[in-house]
C-alpha cells in the first residue's frame, strides 16, 4: 500500500488529523480563551469541507474492506456540510451553556470522531468493518447526548442511548454471525449470490436489518428516539436526527440492494410494511407533542418512513432519490433544530405555545423555521417538495400506487402538525412572547446557508442530475 | 425572457421590492405598480395572442417554451397558452389588481399581506401557463399554501379553524392529484415512447383504458375539490367567511377556477375514455352541488356565507358544463369560470365595503342601506343581478351556453340533470332578491343612519369589475370566440377518441 492508494481515504485521514490537532489545541487554550477552540474547530472543519470537494480517485483498500467511489465521496461531502452547519449553530449554545465548565473542545472532538465512524460506515464493504465503524460512530454520540452534565435529562438521554445502542448492536452482530454462517464470508462482494434462501440467512438479514433500523429509528425500533432527542443537548439531537440517520440509511440501502439482492422477496414486504407503520406512528405521535424537540423527533421518525418507501424500487432511481432526499432532509431538519436551539439557548423556551407571536418579535428566525418546516412537509418551491415527489416517483415506478397514496395522505397529516407550529409563530399573538434577540454572526451564516440551500437544491436541477450521474448500483 | 415567464418573474420581483420597502404607503404603491404592470401585460398577451392567431398560427398552444428541468425523469419547465388560458390570466390580473385597491387600508402587517397575496397570484399565473404536469403541480401548491397565512393572520371569526380546514382539504386534494399525475406519467409510454409529464405529449398516447378508469377519478376529484365539487366543498364556506375581503375575492374569483381549468385541460384531455366512463357519476355530484349550494344559500344569514354557497352552486355549473361533453357546454363552462370570477369578486368586494361600515354581515341586522350608501348599494344590486343571470351581464351568457349545451342530450338522465340545474336559477333569484330586499330596501336601521361614503379606492376596484361583467354580457361573441378557437383540440381528443 503506497501513499497514493492511501489517499483514497483522504476524508478519513484529514478528519483524524483534525481531531488530533483539536486535542492539542484544547490543551493550549484555557480560561476565557477556551472560546477560541470552538472558532478554530469550525474554521478547520470548514477548510476540510472545502478540500473534500477536490476530485477523488475510486478504488478499494485493505483487501476490499474499504471502498470509495464518486457516490460515496459525494455522500460524505453532504454529511460534511451537515456537520459544518451543526458546528456553526452549536457555538452559540456552547458559549452560553458549557463554557463555564471549560467544556468546549471535546464537543467537537467527539462530534468529529463520530463523523469519522460514519465515513468508515459508508465506505465499508465488509460486515466486520461495518460493525466496528458503527460502534465508532455511536459511542461518541452517547457521550455527546450526556454532554450537559448538570442536566438530569441529558444524563438520562445518554444512558438511554447507550443502552439501546448496545442492544441493537448486539442483535446486529448476532445477525452478522448468521450471515457468515450462511454465506461463508463477510465481504459484501463474496456474499452476492451465495447467501441463499435458508432460514439462517433470512434470520441473519432480519437481525441485521433490525440493528440498522434502530439507528434509522423505524417503527417499532423507534422508542428511544423521542426521549433521547428531548434530553440530549439540541445540537446533538440535531446530529442524531440527520447525520446518524442518513449514514445508516445509506449503508442499509447498499447492503439490501447489493448483498441481499437475492432475498429481495423477503425484504420488500418488510420495507413496505415498516414504511406504512413508520409513517403513521410517527405522524400520529407528532400530532400531540407540545415539546418541540419531541415533536421533531416524531417528525423525523415519520420522514424515515418516506425514505423506506423510496427504497422499495431497488434500482438506480431509488438510490438517487434517496440520496437526494436525505441531502434535503439534512438541511431542512438542521434549519428547524437550529432555530429551536437558538431560541432555547436565549430564552429557555421549548414548547409550541411559547412560540405564540414569534414572528412579530423575531421575524427572520420565524421565517427560517417556517421554510424548514414547509420543506419537511413538502411544500414547493422549497426543496423538500422535490425530494418527496421523487420518492413517490421511485415507488410508483414499480407500481406501488397504494403506498404512494398512503404516503401522500400522511403528508397531509404531517402538514397539519407542521402548520400548528406555523400557527403559533405567525397567526397568534402573545402577552409574553419570546423577546427579540440578536444572533451572532456564525449562527446567522449557518441559517442563511440553510435557507439558500433549501431553495437551491430543489429548483437548481443540476444538483439532482449530478447525484443521479454518480449513482451506479451495480458497481458497488 | 419570454412573454409568459414574465408573469411569474414580475410577481417575484414585486415581492423583492416589497421586502425592501418601508411603511404601508410604500408597500401598497409597490404592490399596485406591480399589478398594474401585470394587468397591462395581460392585455398585451391577449393582443399578441389574437395577432398570432390572425397571422395563421394554428398550433394548440402558442408562445410555447420548453426547458429541460430534471432530465432523469424527463421533467420540463414547459409553458404555452391558448385562448382559454389567456382569458384566465386576464381574470387573475384584474382580480388581484382590484383586490389590492380593496385592501388599501390593511393595517396589520401590510407588507406580509401583499407578499402572500402576490405569491398566491404567481402560483395561479404559473398554473395557467404550464403545459407540463409537474410544473403545473408545483404552481398549484404554491397557490394554495399562502392561503393559510392570508386567512389565518388577517381573517376574522374562527380564522384559525377555517384556515386549517381549507389548507388541509386542499392539500389532501393535491394528494389525490399527485397519485393521478404519477399514474398518468407511468402510462405515458404506452405507445412505446419515453415517459413524459407534458400534457400534449401524453395526449398523443392512448393510455390503456383500464388505467384511465383507475386514475381519472384521482385527477378529477383532486381538481374538483378546489372547484368546490359536492361533497368536497365544505372548506369553501368556512374559508370564504373567515378570509379578509381581498382574499375572498381572489379565492372565489380565481383560485377556485383552477379546478375547472385543470379538469378540462388535464383530467379530461389526457384521459378521454376515463372521462366518458365517469361522466355520469360526477354529473350527479355536480348537479347536487348546484342545487344544494343554492338551497343552502337561502338559509344563510351571513352575507359571506350566502355568497360562498352561491359560489358552490355556480361552480357546480362549470363542472356540469364540462361533463356535458359538447362544444357549447364547454364554451359555457369556460365563460362561466370567467364570468363567475368577476361577479363573485364584485360580490365579496361589496360585502367588504358594507362590512367595513356596519361591522356586521348578518342580513337581518341591516335595512335600508341604499338610502345611506347609494353607490355601494347599487353596486351590490348589480352584482346580484349579474349573479342570477340577468341578460346584459356576463352570468346570463355563460349559463345560457351551458344549458343550451346540456339540452342537446336527449336521454332522460341528461334531461333530469339539466332541468334540475336550470331550476336552480329560480332558487338563486330567491336568495339574491331576499338579501337585496331586506338589506338595501326599506326603512334605514337607526344606527346605520350615518355611514361614511364609499371611498375612491373602493370605487376604482369595483368599477373595474363592473366594467368587465358588462363587457362579457354585451360582447359575448368576442369572448366566446377566443374560447371557441381553442376548444377544437379538445373536441378532437375527447369526443373522437
Amino acid at each position: 500500500m503506497d501513499l497514493n492508494s492511501l489517499m483514497l481515504m483522504r476524508h478519513e485521514l484529514i478528519l483524524t488529523l483534525l481531531i488530533l490537532i483539536l486535542l492539542i489545541v484544547d490543551i493550549v487554550f484555557t480560561g476565557e480563551n477556551k472560546k477560541k477552540v470552538s472558532y478554530i474547530a469550525v474554521a478547520l472543519f470548514a477548510l476540510y469541507t472545502l478540500i473534500s470537494f477536490l476530485p477523488l480517485k475510486e478504488g478499494t483498500l485493505f483487501g476490499g474492506m474499504f471502498e470509495t467511489n464518486k457516490m460515496i465521496s459525494s455522500f460524505k461531502n453532504i454529511l460534511n456540510i451537515g456537520v459544518l452547519l451543526i458546528s456553526l449553530l452549536s457555538i452559540n449554545w456552547l458559549h452560553n451553556k458549557t463554557l463555564k465548565h471549560q467544556k468546549v473542545g471535546e464537543f467537537f472532538i467527539l462530534l468529529f470522531a463520530s463523523l469519522l465512524g460514519m465515513f468508515f460506515l459508508i465506505s465499508s464493504r465488509n460486515f466486520l468493518m461495518l460493525y466496528v465503524s458503527l460502534e465508532l460512530s455511536t459511542l461518541p454520540v452517547t457521550a455527546l447526548a450526556a454532554y450537559d452534565i448538570y442536566s438530569r435529562k441529558s444524563s438520562e438521554a445518554g444512558i438511554k442511548l447507550i443502552l439501546s445502542a448496545a442492544i441493537s448492536s448486539g442483535i446486529f452482530l448476532f445477525g452478522i454471525s448468521f450471515i457468515y454462517a450462511a454465506g461463508g464470508s463477510l465481504y459484501f462482494h463474496d456474499l452476492v449470490g451465495s447467501i441463499g434462501h435458508s432460514y439462517l440467512s433470512i434470520a441473519g438479514l432480519i437481525m441485521f436489518f433490525a440493528g440498522l433500523a434502530f439507528k434509522i429509528s423505524l417503527v417499532p425500533f423507534h422508542f428511544w428516539t423521542a426521549d433521547v432527542y428531548e434530553g440530549a443537548p439540541t445540537p446533538v439531537s440535531n446530529y442524531l436526527s440527520v447525520i446518524s440517520k442518513s449514514a445508516a440509511v445509506f449503508i442499509l440501502m447498499i447492503t439490501l440492494f447489493v448483498t441481499f439482492r437475492e432475498l429481495i422477496d423477503i425484504w420488500t414486504p418488510i420495507l413496505y410494511g415498516l414504511s406504512i407503520l413508520t409513517m403513521f406512528i410517527g405522524n400520529f405521535f407528532a400530532l400531540r407533542q407540545q415539546n418541540l424537540k419531541r415533536f421533531l423527533a416524531f417528525s423525523s421518525v415519520a420522514q424515515a418512513g418516506f425514505v423506506m418507501m423510496g427504497m422499495l424500487a431497488a434500482n438506480q432511481l431509488a438510490v438517487a432519490t434517496v440520496i437526494y432526499f436525505m441531502a434535503i432532509y439534512i438541511f431542512s431538519n438542521i434549519g428547524a433544530f437550529g432555530v429551536i436551539q437558538v431560541v432555547e439557548t436565549k430564552s429557555g423556551k421549548l414548547n409550541i405555545d411559547d412560540y405564540n407571536g414569534f414572528y412579530r418579535t423575531n421575524p427572520n428566525l420565524a421565517l427560517v423555521l417556517m421554510l424548514s418546516l414547509f420543506s419537511l412537509a413538502g411544500i414547493p418551491p422549497i426543496a423538500g417538495f422535490f425530494g418527496k415527489f421523487f420518492l413517490y416517483t421511485s415507488a410508483a415506478s414499480k407500481g406501488y400506487y397504494l403506498l404512494v397514496f398512503i404516503a401522500v395522505v400522511n403528508v397531509t397529516i404531517s402538514l397539519y402538525y407542521y402548520l400548528l407550529v406555523v400557527r403559533a409563530a405567525f397567526l397568534r399573538t402573545s402577552d409574553n412572547p419570546i423577546p427579540y434577540f440578536k444572533n451572532d454572526a456564525l449562527t446567522r451564516i449557518g441559517l442563511i446557508i440553510v435557507v439558500v440551500s433549501l431553495f437551491l437544491i430543489g429548483l437548481y436541477s443540476p444538483l439532482y442530475d449530478y447525484i443521479n450521474s454518480v449513482v451506479n448500483v451495480l458497481n458497488i | 425572457m419570454d412573454i409568459l415567464t414574465l408573469f411569474v418573474v414580475i410577481p417575484v420581483l414585486t415581492v423583492v421590492a416589497l421586502v425592501f420597502s418601508k411603511g404601508i404607503k410604500q408597500h401598497r404603491v409597490v404592490a399596485l405598480i406591480g399589478f398594474i404592470i401585470q394587468t397591462l401585460m395581460s392585455f398585451n398577451l391577449i393582443y399578441q395572442y389574437l395577432h398570432e392567431r390572425a397571422a395563421g398560427n394554428h398550433d394548440v398552444m402558442v408562445f410555447t417554451k420548453d426547458v429541460m428541468w430534471f432530465a432523469p425523469m424527463n421533467i420540463h419547465y414547459a409553458i404555452g397558452v391558448d385562448g382559454i388560458s389567456v382569458l384566465m390570466i386576464l381574470l387573475t390580473s384584474i382580480i388581484v389588481l382590484t383586490g389590492i385597491f380593496i385592501s388599501w387600508k390593511v393595517d396589520d402587517l401590510p407588507k406580509e399581506f401583499f407578499i402572500s397575496l402576490i405569491v398566491l397570484a404567481s402560483g395561479v399565473y404559473g398554473f395557467f401557463i404550464s403545459v407540463d404536469l409537474f410544473t403545473m403541480f408545483v404552481f398549484y401548491e404554491i397557490a394554495v399554501i399562502p392561503m393559510y397565512l392570508l386567512i389565518g393572520i388577517w381573517g376574522s371569526g374562527p380564522r384559525e379553524y377555517a384556515a386549517m380546514k381549507l389548507t388541509i382539504m386542499l392539500m389532501g386534494a393535491s394528494a389525490l392529484l399527485l397519485v393521478g399525475i404519477l399514474g398518468v406519467y407511468f402510462n405515458s409510454n404506452a405507445d412505446g415512447g419515453a415517459l413524459t409529464f407534458n400534457i400534449f405529449e401524453i395526449a398523443k398516447v392512448n393510455i390503456p383504458v383500464d388505467a384511465q378508469k383507475l386514475f381519472f377519478p384521482f385527477l378529477f376529484i383532486g381538481f374538483a375539490v378546489i372547484g368546490a365539487l359536492f361533497p368536497f366543498h365544505t372548506w369553501s364556506p368556512d374559508g370564504h367567511a373567515s378570509a379578509p375581503t381581498a382574499v375572498s375575492m381572489l379565492h372565489a374569483g380565481v383560485l377556485m377556477k383552477l379546478g375547472g381549468y385543470g379538469i378540462f385541460r388535464v383530467a379530461m384531455y389526457v384521459m378521454p375514455a376515463g372521462a366518458h366512463y365517469w361522466a355520469n357519476f360526477f354529473m350527479v355530484l355536480a348537479v347536487i352541488g348546484v342545487f344544494y349550494g343554492a338551497l343552502a344559500a337561502i338559509k344563510q344569514k351571513d352575507l359571506k356565507y350566502i355568497n360562498a354557497y352561491s359560489s358552490v352552486s355556480h361552480l357546480g355549473l362549470v363542472l356540469l358544463g364540462l361533463l356535458m361533453m359538447n362544444e357549447i357546454a364547454w364554451k359555457g363552462a369556460m365563460l362561466q369560470s370567467l364570468s363567475h370570477g368577476f361577479i363573485t369578486a364584485l360580490f365579496f368586494a361589496m360585502i367588504g365595503v358594507i362590512y367595513g361600515r356596519t361591522h356586521t354581515r348578518i342580513v337581518t341586522k341591516m335595512s335600508g342601506l341604499l338610502n345611506v350608501i347609494p353607490v355601494a348599494g347599487a353596486l351590490y344590486v348589480i352584482a346580484g343581478m349579474a349573479n342570477l343571470g340577468l341578460p346584459g351581464f356576463s352570468g346570463f351568457v355563460a349559463e345560457m351556453n351551458i344549458f343550451v349545451g346540456a339540452f342537446q342530450h336527449a336521454d332522460t338522465f341528461h334531461r333530469v340533470i339539466t332541468i334540475l340545474a336550470v331550476s336552480s336559477i329560480v332558487v338563486t333569484a330567491v336568495y339574491i332578491l331576499r338579501v337585496v330586499g331586506m338589506m338595501l330596501m326599506g326603512p334605514t336601521t337607526p344606527e346605520f343612519k350615518n355611514l361614511p361614503k364609499i371611498s375612491w379606492y373602493e370605487k376604482t376596484g369595483t368599477y373595474i369589475l363592473v366594467l368587465f361583467i358588462v363587457l362579457i354580457g354585451v360582447f359575448p361573441f368576442w369572448w366566446g370566440g377566443i374560447i371557441t378557437d381553442s376548444i377544437g383540440p379538445f373536441i378532437e381528443k375527447i369526443l373522437t377518441f
